[in-house]
């Protein structure tokens, strides 16, 4: 196992505009830096392996698997969480989700709106099969997919 | 277990409890700011002071919030929206004003009324059981604001009026709002037998539609047991027997200690527990064990093996759950005979947050935080693991970060596992234990491997005259506590339940069981019995429409001709669906229709096949689930139920090899993503008979809905899932 003193561990990033620096194993998960570290547990752990999708943040503001993501790899890096994405509720994806009523349990959802707000911050006018791609990484076991895709025509500011 | 309800006539409204304790107040460190707001958290804090509590399931606060204590766990179903919607609409309370907070474990108070003195979420029944109860809770509560507000005004108080949080006296020009009369009213007795409303005045139920959690689960905030923290909390993940049965014999944590965070190494009945101050180092250590297992006393069959003994079993009689007539005889003189096996896999519940609970440990007392489905049996099993008493086990009920059965564990599997860590540490630290997805996903309790061996016979008229099924599959309720209530004279009534219970009109039927046992553990899944025995059924109703030449529709109108409630959603559905209209070359449509939890649901399914594997392009959906209290949510359960049952249609399979689960996580236990969901529509028969659950019953009929689509468009019949063309 890697052992690297105090000194080499402590890694700088900025989450939510805010400048961190933790002392973790180089090669823990963003995930757990951001849900035991930092306090932020909006953000979920579902599988580990990035097959769920409901760990997703911005890094950079492009949607990555923070699961698999070493936090040394985004050292220096700017991050956003769903506590980031605008602090009450009044990003356009959040406001489509509650237009469109669509949480159940709400454990995937954090992950979606991450990814559903990267989606859009590059494709404004998303089509069904762009959906389709940016979304199919994101799992939801209470079926809430058709919601999702009208919420994110909504927030598109598109007829579902 | 829909076989077994039956509403109390008990009224389990405890209105002389308006004396304080009721709730458990617990402020999760960190946690505080959050829970202000409607229905953030599932757990006591931010609320103004309560001032007026007429019983344990509403509070008024001087500044107007009312409060309403919900006895469910809220999984995703939306039950916080639905119980607190039935309040309000009786308070006539300002639903912006309305929070909703989780009930602590105390079945004295809330108890599901459908199962005696259990507190307990499941079997679809937390609007149903809470119906009258909520109503004259809230009713009561109103009409002492009523009464406070005529003693203070010095009128009658038959003249008041209220809406939205506000007593109105029309003809002296008074308003008050309820906060201002709180505490008077908290002084005054509790009135009995307080009239309910009118149906027809309802300005909530039937039409609300925001959910109270959905503002917190779209910012992140809502609390799920993984997002708990203590002081001194330390996680625990643990190292698991490779098969079940297996022990550990020894194991070496040299490694694991090495890790920084990890704090200790400790050996617990289920494996090997290693704790750390956060997840990561919890985990690497775990990961690090090297563990020598015991597994002589291990089972090793697969999945195989264990299929090819229950097709010995099902040549076999088994015990008769269903008698009418006689199918035997009836079968071995008809013309014609249809015969089919369906097979159906263990199947994983693989909820978002995977199984997880904290555990609190002192010497008097365990403090559990958990989503909590199952209040009563997990007091009881904790309490006699610690040798303490059921009520020196408090519970926070969080939400569930999904459950579809799970959560409400008969053997209490994983909490127990928690306080086995928190024991072996003696109390040092609260204890979260966090399974991984591939933890949570061998762990059993699965859906049990089930096999239907289905005989049917035809007149020649086409008529249906005989049914004969035969059922094998392990028993889910033997050696729980629920045996004494829900196996009758060696029948378990979930392995039976949907097809014991069939209401199609044939004059002779038998349906038998065969239960064999296998240290396999299993558990009720989603819709529970339902989930086979409505595939079997509507596959082989089916069957026996195309062997008599006839529209599956008409063929099942036939046969329910005196089921109402049948007919409405099987009619609804089809018409909706355009059934028997062309549909484009390549796609067909296939319809399943199955009562369970009391509420009656048809699909159709519309299927066409790309690159040779089914698609589901639309299914449309009709229920009837009596009074509709939010028909959002309810479309919302339709959509969820159709969704999850789509998912094991098309791929759940939990396969065993020589006692080894093959899958871990969603890359071998493939679930329904967004590509491949199908648009959803579904339509509610207008009902005014009481509320019946909605959680399950949109799951039992997707499965064989896609399955007789396919016959339409392959002529071949799916006899086995998951479905593969």
């Amino acid at each position: 196992m890697l052992h690297l003193d105090k000194a080499e561990s402590v890694i700088a990033l900025t989450v939510n505009g805010k400048a961190q620096s933790v002392d973790v194993a180089p090669d823990t998960p963003l995930l757990w830096v951001l849900r035991d570290t930092l306090g932020l547990t909006g953000t979920k752990f579902g599988c580990g392996i990035a097959q769920c999708g409901a760990c997703t943040v911005h890094l950079e503001g492009d949607a990555i698997h923070s699961c698999i993501t070493p936090v040394s790899a985004v050292s220096g890096k700017k991050i956003t969480t769903i506590e980031g994405l605008s602090g009450d509720g009044s990003h356009p994806v959040q406001q489509a989700w509650m237009a469109e009523s669509v949480p159940q349990c709400g454990y995937c959802q954090s992950g979606q709106i991450m990814s559903a707000a990267a989606l859009l911050s590059k494709t404004p006018k998303p089509t069904d099969a762009d959906i389709d791609a940016a979304m199919s990484g994101n799992i939801c076991r209470c079926g809430t997919y058709q919601r999702i895709r009208n919420a994110i025509h909504r927030a598109a500011g598109q007829e579902a | 277990m829909s076989a077994t309800m039956q509403v109390s006539r008990r009224d389990f409204l405890r209105t002389g409890a308006a004396a304080g304790g009721l709730v458990l107040a617990v402020q999760l460190p960190g946690c505080g700011p959050r829970a202000a707001g409607n229905g953030g958290q599932g757990t006591a804090s931010g609320d103004a002071k309560p001032v007026f509590e007429p019983n344990a399931f509403v509070r008024v606060g001087e500044d107007g919030s009312v409060t309403v204590v919900a006895k469910h766990l809220e999984m995703g179903q939306g039950t916080y929206t639905g119980l607190a919607t039935i309040v309000a609409e009786e308070l006539d309370a300002d639903w912006s004003k309305v929070r909703v907070e989780g009930a602590p474990a105390d079945a004295s108070k809330y108890n599901n009324i459908f199962w005696g003195p259990a507190q307990w979420t499941g079997g679809s029944t937390a609007i149903a059981n809470s119906w009258e109860q909520l109503r004259k809770a809230g009713a009561t509560a109103r009409a002492m604001l009523v009464a406070a507000a005529a003693q203070q005004w010095g009128v009658d108080a038959a003249g008041l009026t209220t809406d939205a949080g506000v007593v109105t006296d029309p003809k002296g020009g008074k308003r008050a709002d309820y906060g201002s009369l709180a505490a008077k009213a908290a002084k005054l007795p509790v009135p009995e037998n307080v009239p309910l409303k009118d149906p027809k005045n309802f300005k909530l139920i039937g039409k609300q539609s925001a959910r109270v959690d959905t503002k917190s689960k779209s910012m992140g905030q809502a609390v799920f047991t993984q997002d708990v923290k203590l002081p001194g909390l330390l996680t625990a993940v643990v190292a698991h027997p490779p098969r079940f049965g297996a022990t550990v014999k020894s194991f070496d944590a040299s490694e694991a200690k090495k890790i920084k965070g990890v704090r200790e190494v400790v050996q617990v009945p289920m494996g090997v527990a290693v704790l750390a101050d956060t997840f990561w180092p919890a985990k690497q250590g775990r990961d690090l064990l090297k563990i020598e297992w015991d597994e002589s006393k291990a089972f090793t069959q697969g999945s195989a093996e264990i299929l090819a003994q229950y097709r010995e079993l099902a040549a076999k009689p088994g015990i008769v759950a269903r008698k009418d007539g006689d199918a035997e005889g009836t079968l071995a003189k008809a013309a014609r005979t249809v015969e089919a096996t369906y097979e159906l896999p263990f199947l994983a519940h693989a909820c978002m947050e995977p199984m997880n609970c904290v555990v609190r440990l002192s010497k008097d007392r365990i403090e559990v935080w958990n989503g909590e489905q199952f209040q009563t049996g997990d007091q009881g099993a904790l309490a006699q693991a610690a040798g303490l008493k059921p009520e020196q086990v408090s519970i926070t009920m969080l939400y569930a970060g999904g459950s579809f059965g799970r959560r409400a564990n008969p053997k209490s599997d994983y909490l127990l596992e928690a306080l086995s860590v928190a024991q072996a540490i003696k109390g040092a630290a609260p204890v979260k234990l966090v399974w991984t997805r591939e933890d949570d996903m061998r762990a059993g309790q699965y859906r049990p491997l089930t096999l239907h061996s289905l005989k049917g016979a035809l007149d020649g008229s086409g008529k249906v005259i005989a049914w004969h099924q035969r059922i094998v599959g392990q028993s889910i309720i033997a050696g729980t506590a629920f045996e004494p209530m829900l196996v009758k004279d060696g029948i378990d009534v979930t392995s039976v339940e949907g097809a014991a219970t069939t209401k199609y009109a044939i004059p002779n039927i038998q349906v038998e069981l065969q239960s064999p046992v296998l240290p396999v553990p299993v558990q009720w899944w989603r819709s529970v019995g339902n989930t086979h025995t409505a595939f079997a059924v509507e596959c082989f109703i089916d069957e026996l429409a195309a062997a008599a030449r006839k529209d599956p529709v008409a063929f099942r109108r036939a046969l329910l001709a005196n089921e109402p409630r049948h007919l409405g959603v099987l009619t609804l559905a089809a018409e909706k669906s355009g059934w028997g209209t062309p549909l484009p070359a390549g796609r067909a449509r296939g319809i399943a229709v199955h009562e369970s939890f009391n509420s009656y649901v048809a699909e159709v399914a519309e299927v066409s096949l790309e690159g040779g594997k089914p698609r589901v392009h639309r299914v449309v959906c009709a229920v009837d689930c009596g009074t509709v209290i939010n028909p959002d949510v309810v479309r919302m359960q339709m959509e969820s139920g159709i969704a999850y049952g789509l998912s094991a249609a098309l791929y759940g399979e939990i396969t065993l090899k020589e006692g080894r689960v093959e899958q871990g996580n969603f890359d071998r236990y493939r679930v329904l993503r967004i590509n491949e969901m199908p648009r959803v529509e579904v339509h509610l028969v207008p009902s005014d008979a009481p509320p019946t659950g909605v959680g399950e019953p949109g799951t039992p009929p997707i499965a064989p809905a896609v399955a007789n689509a396919l016959f339409q468009l392959t002529g071949k019949r799916v006899r086995t899932l998951p479905i593969r063309v």
